[in-house]
């Protein structure tokens, strides 16, 4: 089998696994990295949001041989990392709201909330309630209203 | 700091319970779980009231808890904690922290020292480790407190010898004893003196609730950390040796069985891929990544058997429900009175939560292992026993934290099926649903139609006459047998399963003269359960939406109607509260409205008022692969559900429940057709999404001098949905009778293929970012 490496959360990583697997799977079944969720395969949900170079993306659409030696991915366990803390104010602002109900999705809105907050602010302005409208990420739970709390509040940390 | 008698200075007034000291290397102390509440008796159903405002179906539940008289325990650790295995089912609901909360309550001691985890199946328990209904707190909070009660006398004794002292005269600071003169010994230092060598039965009085610090406290959940950080583990997280990733390929028509597989050597040649093997509800397929499972699942070729309904679609079943239909009884009463007729369809809805169906299984020759999020485990590993033909006790069934279950984790379909694919393969499996199988095979709400006529004369109801008939409710969890073994106690006769659901949780809050509300069910072999609650979210809209017809038929204001007609103090309290807090009867403008309605259930009541725009530019906006419609801007309900364990927890079960309520009524079902359900996916099955969400939520949590805690975690969703049907019907000007609205516009997806059942998991990811 093919090798493949890559940066995971700031280390890197080489696998030994067949091209074509998504990296969701590489993640979760190959390198044991459980942050990222399944919740649809087909990069509808957004559970497995994680972030590649910086930006928001979902490795249940990515085959893993699509990742170069050089591409850093960031999933919610490297989060807190990138900012050299033990939480990314994003999740900070999270815990505060206490917005996790059975928490399924939650990594993956934190991701999606860190790069939306990051986007408004390279393009020089703040988070919007039309911003937060076009988040795909679904919460079955039903716990928009804390998320959308929480991703002001992170913001304004960030 | 609080002074603690120990409850041993009786108080003649107050209520002593007993417990038990347990035999333990550390201090545990033990309360029967049938313990608390009264227990009333009733002979005969007076003829004003209806049942469930005598006995509800929390009342049945909490009973059949009442009836065994196994242990629960809390154990003192000699790092200071406590721990509480939790016979219960959490999946986001918050029910772990708010045991934590009555645990520290009485022991003084900090809610982050107090660690509840989840029992595995207990058959002893019997009808005592099923979760449902809103029912955990009401029937756990007097057991859990006494438990922890005792343990606190017992550390207070210990301590006595420790320090010198009588235990009239310490006191205990967060998890630490305290003698006159400041000399101190903490918990931990105690547990091991404080335990006891054989079991010792002890009486103990409980905290009352004026000296309550912990309970009626918004606590954060003790989760928190865990969910944000990634660390929290759910079933698919867990590392159980060998166990490797399994996929089932399912049959083109809902149930369908397989018959044979045509190219199983090409299947097991593909890369991942270490065992295909037949089971009964497909073609299980074990391989190193659930990737390659997809793939795998995606080339079978497999012949198939037709499912058990075959042929139907939502016309055919619909045309069922009316066939079955009961006539209503009411005749027109003549010139003088009136009457308000109307007749409401509701869709199938799918109850998947985001985490899809799933579970480990470990089948041997002389026993098994599952691990699954599970709502009623004994009831399930008594079934898995029954299927591998081995002793109930031979199964042995782990329940984990679910990602969620809105009453599909009653059931344990992915449990009974991990185990099938374990034996046939003869190897530990984790089984995981795609999530296009857990949106079509998955259970649903059923279907159902719902008539209501009520008469009118002289500015009074006469006559509120429902019925409702659905697509049979499966109550096959553990909730059946409750039912036949309280019977005899039950205020509603022998009316069968179902029926006696409704009749103990449906009531009509108003005083609309002789009441009367039936269900009637149909079996059509659907896989159906409840979803966040069972009839009311239906059964409610309805009624509220004829509750605003009799207003208008009478002159009145839709608020001020349902103040006037409501029977109860509680319910006036929840409407003037939402009418103030969100200004009824402001101006608006066309094309919007403001909605009210108000509900009863779970031994509480609330309000809900709701704004909702209706304009083209509102309801015309385009979302990619999403559906808009009317936009509910503002929602402001007030709730009193009695005694509010943890009100930020309570505020966050009436969110969610509010996004369900929309949800229900606007967006989401499930399209029937040629035998099988069209939605695979979040971008077919239209939940509740950011587009939709109301940019106002608030929620009132109502002042109340009730000791006892109501439900919470289904209460929020009848009610929202009821207000956004009466804003709808306000703001266009028609009432609706199909829900969700959307459901009967052209389809707003492209349905994926039948064969295979699974679609291809995509390549593009990275043209995506942002």
């Amino acid at each position: 089998m093919p090798n493949h490496s890559f940066m995971l959360n700031g280390e890197k990583v080489t696998v030994d696994v067949e091209d074509g697997v998504r990296l969701l799977w590489v993640l979760r079944d190959v390198l044991g990295v459980r942050g990222p969720k399944y919740g649809c395969g087909i990069n509808v949900c957004k559970a497995c949001t994680s972030h590649v170079n910086g930006k928001a993306f979902n490795p249940c659409s990515v085959p893993v041989e699509k990742i170069g030696e050089t591409d850093e991915i960031t999933t919610i366990e490297g989060l807190p990392g990138t900012v050299g803390a033990d939480l990314h104010p994003m999740q900070e602002a999270w815990i505060d709201r206490d917005v996790a109900q059975c928490g399924y999705c939650q990594p993956g809105q934190i991701m999606a909330a860190v790069a939306v907050v990051n986007k408004a602010k390279a393009e020089g302005r703040e988070v919007t309630d039309a911003d937060l409208d076009q988040i795909r990420n679904i919460c079955r739970c039903g716990t928009y209203t804390r998320i959308r709390e929480a991703v002001k509040a992170g913001a304004a940390h960030m | 700091m609080r002074t603690v008698p120990g409850g041993r200075a009786a108080d003649p007034g107050r209520r002593r319970f007993l417990g038990f000291l347990v035999a333990a290397p550390t201090l545990a102390a033990a309360a029967e779980l049938g313990l608390g509440g009264s227990t009333p008796a009733y002979a005969a159903l007076p003829s004003g009231p209806q049942p469930p405002e005598i006995y509800d179906l929390n009342d049945m539940l909490t009973d059949a808890a009442r009836a065994t008289s196994n242990l629960i325990t809390v154990v003192i650790n000699t790092d200071g904690t406590a721990s509480f295995e939790l016979p219960r089912s959490e999946n986001g609901q918050g029910i772990t922290t708010s045991t934590a909360m009555l645990i520290a309550e009485e022991l003084d001691l900090p809610v982050d020292r107090v660690k509840v985890t989840l029992a595995p199946a207990r058959p002893e328990l019997v009808f005592n480790q099923l979760t449902g209904g809103s029912n955990t707190t009401v029937s756990t909070f007097t057991p859990i407190r006494v438990a922890a009660a005792i343990a606190k006398g017992a550390l207070l004794d210990a301590a006595a010898l420790e320090l010198g002292d009588t235990v009239a005269n310490l006191t205990t600071k967060a998890g630490v004893v305290e003698a006159p003169g400041g000399r101190t010994v903490s918990y931990g230092d105690l547990a091991a003196k404080a335990a006891v060598s054989s079991p010792r039965r002890v009486e103990v009085e409980l905290t009352t609730k004026r000296d309550y610090t912990v309970i009626g406290t918004p606590q954060n959940r003790l989760d928190a950390r865990a969910a944000v950080t990634g660390a929290k583990q759910y079933t698919l997280d867990l590392d159980v040796p060998d166990a490797k990733p399994t996929m089932i390929c399912r049959a083109p028509t809902l149930n369908g069985k397989p018959k044979a597989i045509r190219n199983r050597a090409a299947v097991e040649a593909m890369p991942g891929i270490t065992d295909v093997a037949l089971v009964p509800t497909g073609v299980a397929v074990r391989g190193e990544t659930f990737g390659q499972c997809i793939d795998a699942v995606r080339a079978l070729d497999v012949s198939w058997i037709d499912g058990t309904v075959a042929g139907q679609s939502d016309a055919t079943v619909l045309k069922a429900l009316r066939a079955a239909e009961v006539p209503l009884v009411v005749p027109k009463l003549g010139p003088l009175v009136k009457t308000v007729d109307a007749d409401f369809t509701f869709w199938f809805r799918s109850n998947s939560s985001l985490e899809p169906n799933c579970a480990i299984a470990d089948v041997r020759k002389d026993g098994a292992e599952v691990w699954g999020a599970c709502k009623s485990p004994i009831t399930a590993a008594e079934e898995i026993a029954t299927m591998l033909g081995m002793a109930p006790t031979a199964v042995k069934f782990h329940v984990m934290e679910g990602g969620g279950s809105f009453g599909r984790k009653l059931f344990y379909d992915a449990a009974v099926e991990a185990a099938q694919c374990s034996k046939a393969i003869g190897k530990p499996v984790r089984l995981m649903w795609h999530r296009t199988d857990d949106s079509r095979v998955g259970r649903t709400h059923p279907m159902a139609t719902t008539r209501i006529r009520a008469s009118y004369a002289a500015g009074e109801v006469l006559t509120y006459e429902q019925r409702h008939t659905s697509v049979k409710t499966d109550f096959g969890h553990g909730l059946g047998e409750i039912i036949t073994a309280l019977a005899g106690k039950l205020p509603v006769g022998d009316i069968g399963f179902s029926q006696t659901i409704f009749a103990l949780t449906q009531e009509v809050p108003y005083n609309f003269g002789a009441t009367n509300q039936l269900l009637n069910e149909v079996d059509l072999g659907f896989n159906t359960s409840s979803m966040r609650n069972i009839y009311s979210p239906d059964v409610a809209a309805a009624r509220e939406l004829v509750v605003d017809q009799l207003a208008k038929k009478l002159g009145k204001d839709p608020y001020r109607f349902r103040r006037e007609f409501t029977k109860s103090e509680r319910a006036r309290a929840v409407l003037d509260k939402v009418a103030q807090a969100g200004s009824w009867g402001r101006s608006m403008a066309p094309g919007t409205a403001q909605g009210i309605a108000l509900h009863k259930e779970y031994k509480g009541v609330n309000a809900v008022l709701v704004e909702i725009d209706c304009r083209p530019g509102t309801v015309n906006r385009t979302v990619r692969d999403g559906v808009t419609g009317p936009r509910v801007t503002k929602v402001v309900m007030a709730v009193d559900v009695g005694l509010a364990i943890n009100p930020r927890g309570l505020e966050a079960q009436m969110q969610g429940g509010i996004m369900d309520g929309l949800a229900n009524m606007l967006t989401s079902s499930l399209h029937l057709q040629d035998g099988a359900f069209l939605e695979g996916s979040w971008d077919n099955y239209f939940y509740t999404r950011e587009w939709n969400v109301p940019p106002v939520v608030e929620v009132h949590i109502m002042p109340s001098d009730s000791e006892e805690p109501g439900g919470a975690g289904e209460f929020g969703v009848a009610s929202t949905g009821a207000a956004v049907v009466c804003a709808f019907a306000r703001a266009t000007g028609t009432m609706p009778t199909s829900f969700p609205l959307q459901h009967t516009k052209p389809l707003a997806f492209t349905p994926k293929t039948r064969i295979p059942p699974v679609p291809e998991s995509p390549t593009d990811g990275l043209d995506h970012t942002y």
